[in-house]
């Protein structure tokens, strides 16, 4: 009878314990098969010629993808002129200021902007400045991967803020600051590196964003001439390759893939040694 | 035990009034001059009422501590000295506090606080360098006027702390590196630095262990030559060896205010006689 109770438990356990182990197999293996997948098709074609020479025309062999590192570097810079301050100041503000209703409000509010498809607001940023315009252009690429990146940065910059304990808040108060000079002279400080890595994983978040920019900074087969002129972009490029009917531009786009990812992927590394310090000093 | 030295002293100097409503100025000699006194103070943290009616007189240059046991308000009427409930949000106020017979509602909040420095139950550096924490109240006073003062003001505030010659090597470092007695010495220092005339300490032993916790209480007798000190603490025989003075609270009510070897020996309140024997709390 015990024995029979034991063999049936000892079944369950091992069936779960395989099924919890496979599925996490899969999670993991997906990543490690993507990265794998793209480190084949893609290092293989990786030149210094990718990072210097334009595209070529089809049929001619060769070229590079340098416009759309540089453009995605511009549409980043715009983004994060656009999403950096706002995020950060409206979560000071939610952190520090906000009354109860209020806060929950604009914590819903930002949520939902989080939630709102990347296209939709593609099409915010295309009817405020491409419309108007009636030409494409970077500021309008950058405008919609900027408003991508308020709700997070709002989030995380509240976050690492409530992180900092009330102790030193009250320290600083202790000694004469004022709740403005305690929170910039002390909670901003001690909260630092926590914001910086948010910006940075946001950042490295809407760099791989290509719906947006489909219809806002569109694309370019050669140097963008200016800030309101139309822009290559290392995602856009990579759609644009890929469903071309050239085996070459197939390559590129697989080198390209390879690029953005080991960018995305030294970011996110920089931003989590980044927090790992600061756990450290903390303690 | 070091209580030996001190306690007979306390018991040469000390007025030893018999209760709270009896602790008038003109009794005592000129070193007791009155430093804070508080009159029916009642604190509310939404509908809770923390404090009920506390009367004190806090006399210059005496330690007095506040025993009872956890959530009597001894921390919260501590908190009141220097105006920092007010930054809780959904608390109320009423009654007097004066600071020299002037009332601290009266005196702006961050001259007050210049005034009334505090040191906290668990030590808080500000993460930054050991320099930079004790220079911190000096640079957003205003009260360095150059580099070289902004120096000489820290390395006295170190070395008022007894913390000098331990860290004088490596003032550039983190405040984190330094072990749990030495933080808390740091941030004495950082709340000497801006001259205090009052320090409050808030359970400042309490995660200490005997040896720092020895420091702090010698640190302690130094200190009363140049501030008054108020020090809430839930260790009896702390009490007793630092303070002059002694508040017994109980549920948000000062039940007896005397000199400590009174509260200690000779209680007037059976609730007094109860928490210092260990019957209960």
């Amino acid at each position: 009878m015990t024995s029979l109770h034991t063999l049936r438990r000892k079944a369950v356990n091992a069936v779960m314990l395989s099924l919890t182990g496979l599925c996490t197999f899969a999670a993991a293996g997906t990543l490690v098969f993507i990265l794998g997948y793209l480190f084949v098709h893609g290092a293989k074609d990786l030149s210094l010629d990718f990072f210097t020479k334009l595209p070529t025309p089809v049929g001619e062999t060769g070229g590079g993808m340098a416009n759309a590192i540089v453009g995605s570097a511009k549409l980043l810079l715009i983004a994060m002129l656009v999403g950096v301050p706002i995020g950060f100041l409206g979560g000071v503000y939610l952190a520090e200021f906000g009354g109860a209703t209020f806060s929950f409000l604009v914590r819903y509010v930002t949520d939902l902007l989080n939630g709102v498809p990347s296209i939709v607001i593609g099409i915010f940023a295309y009817t405020l400045i491409v419309l108007p315009q009636k030409h494409f252009s970077t500021i309008a690429g950058g405008l919609a991967l900027g408003v991508m990146m308020i709700p997070i940065a709002v989030r995380s910059t509240e976050e690492f803020l409530r992180a900092v304990p009330a102790s030193l808040r009250e320290g600083a108060m202790a000694l004469g600051a004022s709740r403005t000079k305690s929170i910039l002279t002390v909670v901003i400080p001690a909260a630092k590196n926590g914001i910086m890595t948010g910006i940075m994983l946001n950042l490295a978040r809407v760099a791989g964003e290509t719906a947006p920019l489909l219809f806002t900074s569109f694309s370019n087969r050669f140097w963008s001439p200016g800030w309101e002129q139309p822009t290559a972009a290392l995602p856009v490029m990579i759609f644009t390759y890929a469903i071309s009917p050239y085996e070459d531009w197939h390559q590129q786009a697989w080198a390209a893939g390879f690029v953005l990812l080991m960018l995305v992927l030294s970011v996110n590394i920089i931003a989590r040694l980044l927090l790992a310090k600061r756990k450290h000093v903390a303690r | 035990m070091q209580a030996s030295a001190p306690k007979s002293q306390m018991e040469l100097t000390m007025p030893t009034p018999t209760n709270s409503s009896a602790l008038g100025a003109s009794e005592g000699t000129s070193a007791s001059t009155i430093k804070l006194s508080a009159t029916d103070l009642n604190f509310h943290y939404g509908s809770f009422q923390a404090l009920h009616g506390i009367s004190m007189k806090i006399y210059a240059n005496r330690v007095t501590a506040f025993i009872g046991p956890s959530g009597c308000g001894k921390s919260t009427f501590l908190r009141t000295l220097n105006r920092l409930n007010e930054a809780v949000r959904n608390t109320r106020v009423d009654g007097t506090v004066l600071l020299d017979g002037q009332d601290i509602h009266d005196i702006e909040v961050s001259e007050l606080r210049r005034r009334v420095g505090m040191v906290f139950q668990r030590s808080n550096p500000f993460p930054k360098s050991i320099f930079e924490n004790v220079a911190y109240g000096l640079r957003i006073n205003g009260m360095a006027s150059n580099r070289a003062r902004l120096r000489e003001a820290v390395e006295q505030s170190l070395r008022r702390a007894a913390l000098w010659d331990e860290v004088k090597d490596k003032l550039n470092q983190s405040a984190y590196g330094l072990s749990g007695g030495q933080q808390q010495r740091l941030c004495i220092a950082r709340a000497l630095a801006v001259n205090p005339e009052v320090l409050l300490l808030d359970e400042p032993c309490s995660a200490l262990d005997p040896i720092a916790t020895a420091k702090i209480e010698d640190l302690i007798f130094q200190l009363k030559d140049s501030c008054t000190i108020v020090i809430v603490t839930h260790n009896m025989q702390q009490a007793a060896r630092v303070a002059d003075f002694t508040g017994f609270f109980l549920l948000g009510r000062l039940i007896e205010f005397d000199g400590t070897t009174v509260i200690f020996k000779n209680p007037a309140k059976k609730e007094t006689e109860d928490y210092v024997t260990g019957r209960f709390g």
